[in-house]
């Protein structure tokens, strides 16, 4: 059995795990939460230019490193630990997926070189309602001319406000749920949109509204079949789910790292409180949360690998994906809430990290679905599908 | 990193399949899914039966080096027999202990003389063995063993005194492994000894403990000056905890994969009573249901990662250390899920006095899972002081 790091993809998370503790260091973070953009430029270049990251997965005849989903999320991983401030997330794992799922293959020509090139972009498809599903999409596209007219705002955008690239849904008037979904890829600076941050309690992710009054796109700019968007937009949030999970458990991870740290020199009663079976108890659990919860981002990996492939166990997508958001969100929260509580008073300051790994486990539970959400998914392939004999064969 | 395995592999697991639907059946018919944990006790007749058939077919000592009658089977052929057995309902093995445990132990410590005597019996499936380790006051506490082991030399053997508990299968076998103190003044793991008994002599007693089941797995086995011979020490005296310690390191993951599969197949149980009564539409059961799904699944994952090599320095890796405590609790919600997707109709016996049906016996049973093997407490400690490095429990 394989299901281990290469040596390359070792090397690979290694690199990134350097990279980010020298440069995403708490001072970093800071600096960069408190402004509008929510990151650091010189930083963005630096993760194109000296690393690649934005070109790793998408293929080499598009400008990029052709490296997989693994590589991605071991990567992704390391920046949920070291809370990178970036539109890291929103351009390769929102903006790049959406388009190698659904762009053709001139689409992709055009603008993936561009986002392996540093370009950013995010996706938007979310509305006011809070929900995740299809139903969330409110945006509506009608036909106009040789293109469509886009009318509605979206709200949750991940980086929306600094986004250059967008790829958004919209829906045709009067369709519901998954029918009549489009989905676009237009300049972000395209007449007619308007974006606005939303300041966030987790200040390490940035979020925005965008508000599009009479958008007029052309043709060209719709991926796939008109109102037939909704199977690649599912497939585009299924791989969007594994990459933020990822982010969770590097964010579980650090959390108990730097919780054992401070355990490790804190002196009560004369020892240090790291020698209290209540707190060693409590760390051991941590752990455990944040092993699993790391097996279960790898074999999402590679399934989405399978899934960008086209190979058979790609059909495992959207179970994988939940089965490892609905952990993650749970683990982070666990070990950030365990973080600040084994922390005592200083956890409860602004001083010490632990609280923006909190803050970030918030975010990231709710981002895409929370536990209960995946959860409920879950249920349904269990309990409202085929029979039961017939499930088990789809799951095996 | 990968999922598939090789072709290889693949035309073993047909062949262990193939096996097993040939022969398991007729004769054997009744013992499927029966002798598993929570039902040792059942169809042992017949159990033994198809332990000497399994013999026949080349399928004991799957791991053993072929130089002492095994198949020497990789990791992976392993897996894959154990995997294939739950699937097809293969019976709780009543040789595991020998075959898992006495065996490889004597591979590795035994002499050849004990080699030549012990082992063709084991991998025959006519000899049975039990593992006399607990006793009242040794449970998580192992090293506090107050058995005694006296040397006569006028008669040239080794005198046992003391109790056990716990004993799996003690009324079933032929041979017992024991340690007892060789030094009646040491204290600990220093002064032990290994000793290989045979269950048939007068200074035996084994008394089975009913347990809240109303079975009786485990017994109490009492030793007043019985005998083994002077050779059937395995090491010197003053050895035992090193031999027997050895015996943990030999488990190595190989049967996490049947393991679970027996857990897929009691969920799936669960499952199709959650579709026919309608707990299925209750959304508190669902949330549980989706949950145990997770819980499964990741297991399998990081049983994958686990039998992919982490640990190869003979140390455990940090997904292995997990292991115990994960699945442990989970099987024991499992049963808790059981009880409350059955509703009301969870207190109805299958008989007077006390015969329980299968997801009872399970509720109840996996009570014991958290305990056995180290309780869930040893294991938070041991993950806390050896893989977080937390300082150790002090020791009386």
């Amino acid at each position: 059995m394989e299901f281990r790091f290469t040596e390359e993809q070792e090397m690979i998370r290694a690199t990134a795990e350097t990279f980010l503790a020298e440069l995403s260091t708490s001072a970093a973070v800071r600096a960069a939460m408190v402004t509008e953009r929510g990151y650091d430029p010189a930083l963005w270049q630096r993760m194109c230019a000296d690393m690649c990251w934005q070109a790793m997965h998408i293929p080499e005849e598009y400008g990029g490193l052709g490296l997989g989903y693994v590589e991605l999320v071991a990567t992704l991983e390391q920046m949920g630990r070291y809370l990178l401030c970036s539109p890291f997330y929103a351009t390769v794992c929102l903006a790049a997926n959406a388009l190698l799922v659904a762009a053709t293959d001139a689409q992709k020509r055009h603008y993936l070189p561009q986002l392996a090139a540093g370009t950013t972009g995010t996706l938007a498809f979310t509305g006011s309602s809070g929900r995740w599903d299809a139903a969330t999409v409110e945006v509506t596209c009608t036909p106009e001319g040789d293109g469509y007219r886009l009318r509605g705002s979206y709200r949750y955008v991940p980086d929306g406000h600094t986004a250059q690239l967008l790829v958004c849904a919209a829906r045709a008037p009067g369709s519901e749920g998954e029918a009549g979904i489009s989905l676009f890829v237009i300049a972000a600076d395209t007449p007619g949109i308007s974006r606005q941050w939303l300041p966030t309690m987790d200040q390490t992710r940035r979020q925005a509204q965008l508000v599009f009054d009479d958008v007029l796109v052309p043709a060209a700019a719709l991926l796939g079949e008109a109102g037939e968007g909704w199977l690649p937009l599912a497939r585009i949030i299924d791989l969007a789910t594994v990459a933020i999970a990822a982010d969770q458990v590097g964010g579980a991870q650090q959390s108990l790292d730097m919780t054992l740290a401070y355990l490790q020199e804190r002196v009560q009663f004369g020892r240090v409180i790291a020698s209290y079976q209540a707190v060693k108890h409590k760390a051991a659990d941590m752990m455990v949360r944040a092993e699993a919860g790391r097996s279960a981002i790898y074999y999402a990996a590679c399934i989405a690998d399978e899934a960008l492939a086209g190979g058979p166990l790609g059909r495992e997508l959207a179970e994988a994906a939940s089965i490892a958001k609905a952990y993650c969100s749970d683990a982070y929260f666990f070990n950030a809430g365990c973080g600040i509580q084994l922390h005592g008073g200083v956890g409860f300051t602004a001083e010490y990290d632990i609280q923006l790994y909190f803050k970030r486990a918030k975010s990231t539970e709710t981002f895409l679905g929370n536990g209960a959400w995946h959860r409920e998914r879950l249920a349904r392939l269990l309990l409202d599908g085929p029979a039961p004999a017939a499930v088990t064969e789809a799951l095996a | 990193m990968k999922l598939s395995c090789s072709a290889a592999d693949e035309q073993f697991r047909q062949e262990v399949a193939a096996w097993l639907a040939a022969n398991l059946c007729g004769e054997f018919e009744s013992v499927r899914y029966r002798g598993g944990p929570g039902d040792e006790h059942s169809c042992v007749g017949e159990r033994k039966a198809w332990e000497r058939r399994l013999h026949q077919g080349g399928w004991t000592g799957l791991g053993w080096p072929r130089e002492y009658g095994g198949r020497g089977a990789s990791i992976e052929q392993q897996v894959i027999f154990n995997e294939e057995y739950a699937r097809a309902g293969g019976p709780g093995r009543i040789g595991h202990i020998g075959e898992t445990l006495a065996g490889p132990t004597l591979i590795a410590f035994g002499t050849q003389e004990q080699k030549a005597r012990y082992l063709p019996g084991i991998l025959r499936g006519e000899d049975f063995w039990c593992q006399g380790y607990s006793e009242p006051s040794a449970g998580s506490d192992l090293a506090n063993v107050k058995t005694r082991a006296r040397f006569d030399p006028d008669r040239r053997q080794w005198c046992i005194t003391g109790q056990k508990v716990w004993t799996s299968l003690a009324h079933e076998a032929q041979y017992c492994f024991v340690i007892a103190r060789t030094d009646p003044a040491s204290v600990g793991h220093r002064g032990l000894g290994f000793f290989l008994l045979a269950m048939d002599q007068a200074g035996i007693e084994v008394r089975p403990i009913e347990q809240l089941t109303g079975t009786s797995e485990f017994n109490e086995v009492f030793f007043d000056e019985a005998v083994c011979g002077e050779n059937d020490i395995v090491g010197a005296p003053g050895d035992g905890w090193q031999v027997a310690m050895g015996l943990l390191g030999f488990e190595r993951g190989v049967s996490t994969l049947g393991q679970q599969m027996l857990f897929q197949n009691e969920f799936d149980e669960v499952l199709r009573i959650a579709r026919e009564n309608g707990a299925a539409t209750d959304p508190a059961i669902r949330q549980r249901i989706a949950d145990a799904h997770v819980g499964l699944r990741i297991m399998r994952f990081n049983s994958m990662r686990m039998l992919s090599g982490g640990g190869d320095d003979g140390s455990l890796s940090r997904e292995a250390m997990i292991y115990k405590l994960y699945w442990a609790t989970w099987h024991r919600n499992l049963g808790k899920l059981a009880m409350d997707v059955l509703g009301p109709e969870s207190e109805i016996l299958d008989d007077a006095p006390y015969a329980l049906n299968r997801l009872q016996s399970l509720y109840l049973f996996t009570r014991s899972d958290t305990i056995y093997g180290g309780t869930n407490q040893i294991q938070r400690n041991i993950i806390a002081e050896r893989a977080l490095g937390m300082p150790r429990e002090p020791r009386g």
